[in-house]
């Protein structure tokens, strides 16, 4: 690509030609985080602290100090979170191929089945479906699971019952399948994980876990405003924090789609 | 006869607030005998180990054989009132703008004679039954009671400065996911609180009684999570003119100590529950509490933590936690001289192991829920400081007093 193309393509942003879509949850302490039974260690919940706002602490400036798990508010998974890519090269946040930190996506609208079923599960024959109207999922694509759970308040947002999570995700084959048939960079979800709440009792349990980060793909979930995605044709920039050995990060996820303009 | 207290009207916003006052404060390192007296809601005098005659003030040496031998032990709360003065233009703002006030002097049965306080039904020449009470300065003073109960006893105007009723007052119960916290709920409301506000953290889970919670009269669900300094700072820019009690009902046990614990988030966990959640409420909801302490029927009048008696003596099988509740132990006596310009008490309730979850595994006996607000409201109603609950806090005060080393070994056996 010539610098001519880029500028087109920086002017086209500017113009509107290319419309920005934040997906994105502002980072607040009051957004539901994955909860593990008591006796494993916690996610450390968002904490904004303020040092100073133009106060006795500091008279012309406002900041804050920030603790949060790396897997809080919409954020990015890497391999080295779980087992199965632990011993996997540039597995972490902070190695990881910057390249891959810019992608096209596919988004599969199943929130009419997520509205009737909150334990949805996205299957091979619904991709193969999808792929039907929209042509086979390119390799290092995105594959987003629009669910519209981001639209809804916090506690049906989080589903959770005395059994658990009750949240829409993939089934265990087609996150094989779409590893290792359809080469997917990473695949994304508008839930607290990208699996189902009900995952651990799948078989693995937790397969876009075991699979995404087995087979060194990525993931992103608490993503919001899917609806407003282009089933093909949007190009994600999800960019996590560099934390060292990190295992994921909060970050903000941008998606760029043709504009009106 | 006294005159039922009437619900306070709301507040005329064109009157200023009136500010505490303090009652004289001054007193001798010995007279802090009756301080601990009051604190825990017994009556003890000075006796003479020589002559076992009973003293009263507190003294050096005994009056009649001149011992040095003064102990102050529990004594029998008997008297007859000899006689009663009515202040009508004290000298002292505190009590000049309580006037008119009684005061009296009452013998005792045991000996001495007391210049007291005096509930409006005590007579002259009747029988009285003493008490000590932490006055608005949070010292020691005798107050005379009438020897019977008569009717709307906890209503009378000077009683009610020696105390923290909850009748008429408003109540903030930090923690409602608790069963503790939804028993001091209920307990409140029984003791005539004209509301109780419920913290309840992450309202997107679920918690059990969460039902019954919402569906009682008079109790308010207020979003709380006392770990994040801003949800707090947020109920208190809302409610904090108006919480006159605030139970801190903060509940975050894990059991172990050091060696056996993989890194630091449990203990951080711990710290950011207990030490920071209890900064973040003191930092809050303290300094209105503290301005608020003489407004009237429904002013401040105290704060609430619920301790476990480990913070006292640390138990290594809930190592790290015991550590946890010796920080906030610590932390309560700072707040408590912080807020004693106001007239406000900090009210420490000692508990052993509850009967929760999360001490499944310790064999009783373990104090039920229920017994904890009970303690907690009969505190308030009757001024304590320092109340031990159940039969594991008492025993861990009474060896603490014998000998801590012992109690140091006992525990890490």
């Amino acid at each position: 690509m010539d610098s001519n193309s880029l500028m087109q393509f920086a002017g086209a942003v500017a113009s509107g030609a290319v419309s920005v879509v934040d997906l994105t949850f502002t980072l607040s302490p009051d957004f539901p985080v994955i909860v593990l039974p008591p006796e494993f260690g916690q996610a450390a919940p968002v904490r904004i602290q303020q040092i100073s706002r133009y106060d006795a602490s500091g008279p012309a400036w406002y900041w804050n100090n920030l603790t949060f798990g790396e897997h809080t508010g919409t954020h990015f998974d890497a391999p080295i979170h779980w087992f199965t890519g632990k011993d996997l090269p540039n597995n972490s946040v902070d190695t990881l191929p910057v390249r891959d930190m810019i992608a096209p996506a596919c988004v599969i609208d199943c929130s009419a089945e997520a509205a009737k079923d909150a334990d949805f599960l996205l299957t091979i024959p619904v991709v193969e479906a999808w792929e039907k109207s929209h042509g086979r999922i390119p390799e290092r694509h995105w594959v987003l699971l629009r669910t519209d759970w981001s639209k809804k308040g916090w506690r049906d947002y989080a589903n959770l019952k005395d059994d658990g999570a009750h949240t829409p995700g993939p089934d265990a084959a087609v996150m094989r399948w779409l590893v290792e048939e359809r080469g997917v960079i990473g695949f994304g979800t508008e839930t607290i994980g990208t699996d189902a709440g009900q995952a651990g009792h799948l078989d693995p349990p937790y397969p876009a876990h075991h699979f995404l980060h087995g087979g060194g793909r990525y993931g992103l979930q608490c993503l919001c405003n899917l609806d407003q995605l282009p089933p093909i044709g949007a190009v994600i920039v999800a960019a996590p924090l560099k934390i060292q050995n990190g295992s994921g990060s909060p970050l903000r996820v941008l998606a760029l789609v043709p504009g009106q303009g | 006869m006294i005159e039922p207290i009437a619900k306070p009207r709301r507040k005329n916003p064109l009157l200023r607030t009136r500010l505490p006052t303090s009652p004289p404060r001054a007193r001798s390192r010995a007279s802090h005998g009756f301080t601990r007296a009051a604190a825990e809601g017994r009556f003890m005098l000075q006796r003479c180990g020589a002559c076992e005659t009973f003293c009263y003030p507190a003294r050096d040496a005994c009056p009649a054989c001149l011992s040095a031998d003064l102990v102050f032990t529990d004594a029998p709360r008997r008297g007859t009132l000899l006689s009663e003065t009515t202040l009508h233009i004290p000298a002292d703002v505190h009590f000049r703008e309580r006037a008119p006030w009684r005061v009296g002097l009452v013998a005792m049965e045991c000996g001495p004679k007391l210049v007291t306080h005096l509930h409006a039904n005590c007579e002259k020449g009747k029988p009285v039954v003493m008490s000590f009470q932490l006055d608005k300065s949070g010292q020691a003073v005798a107050f005379a009671h009438p020897e019977r109960e008569t009717s709307n006893m906890a209503d009378d105007r000077q009683w009610r400065e020696m105390t923290a009723d909850p009748k008429f007052r408003r109540a903030l119960v930090t923690n409602g996911r608790s069963i503790v916290g939804q028993e001091v709920v209920a307990a409140l409301k029984a003791a005539g609180a004209s509301i109780v506000f419920v913290g309840v953290a992450e309202p997107w889970k679920p918690f059990r009684g969460e039902e019954t919670l919402r569906g009682l009269e008079g109790v308010q669900i207020v979003p709380l999570d006392i770990g994040d300094e801003k949800s707090v700072a947020d109920l208190a820019a809302d409610i904090g003119g108006k919480v006159d009690i605030l139970v801190n009902t903060t509940e975050h046990v894990r059991s172990g100590g050091l060696l056996d614990r993989q890194g630091t988030s449990v203990v951080r966990d711990e710290i950011d529950q207990t030490y920071l959640g209890f900064v973040h409420l003191a930092q809050a909801f303290g300094p209105a509490m503290r301005m608020r302490g003489s407004d009237g029927v429904n002013s401040a009048a105290a704060w609430v933590n619920i301790l476990s008696v480990y913070a006292l003596a640390n138990w290594p099988m809930f190592g790290a936690y015991s550590a946890s509740q010796a920080a906030a132990l610590s932390l309560s006596h700072s707040l408590r001289a912080e807020l004693r310009p106001g007239g406000v008490k900090v009210v420490n309730v000692f508990t052993g192991p509850l009967d929760i979850e999360w001490f499944q595994t310790v064999p009783p006996p373990k104090v039920a829920p229920r017994a904890v607000a009970n303690a907690i409201v009969s505190a308030l109603k009757r001024g304590l400081e320092d109340v031990f609950v159940g039969d594991v806090a008492e025993d861990i005060r009474q060896r603490l007093a014998a000998n801590p080393k012992a109690v140091e070994r006992e525990l890490g056996a």
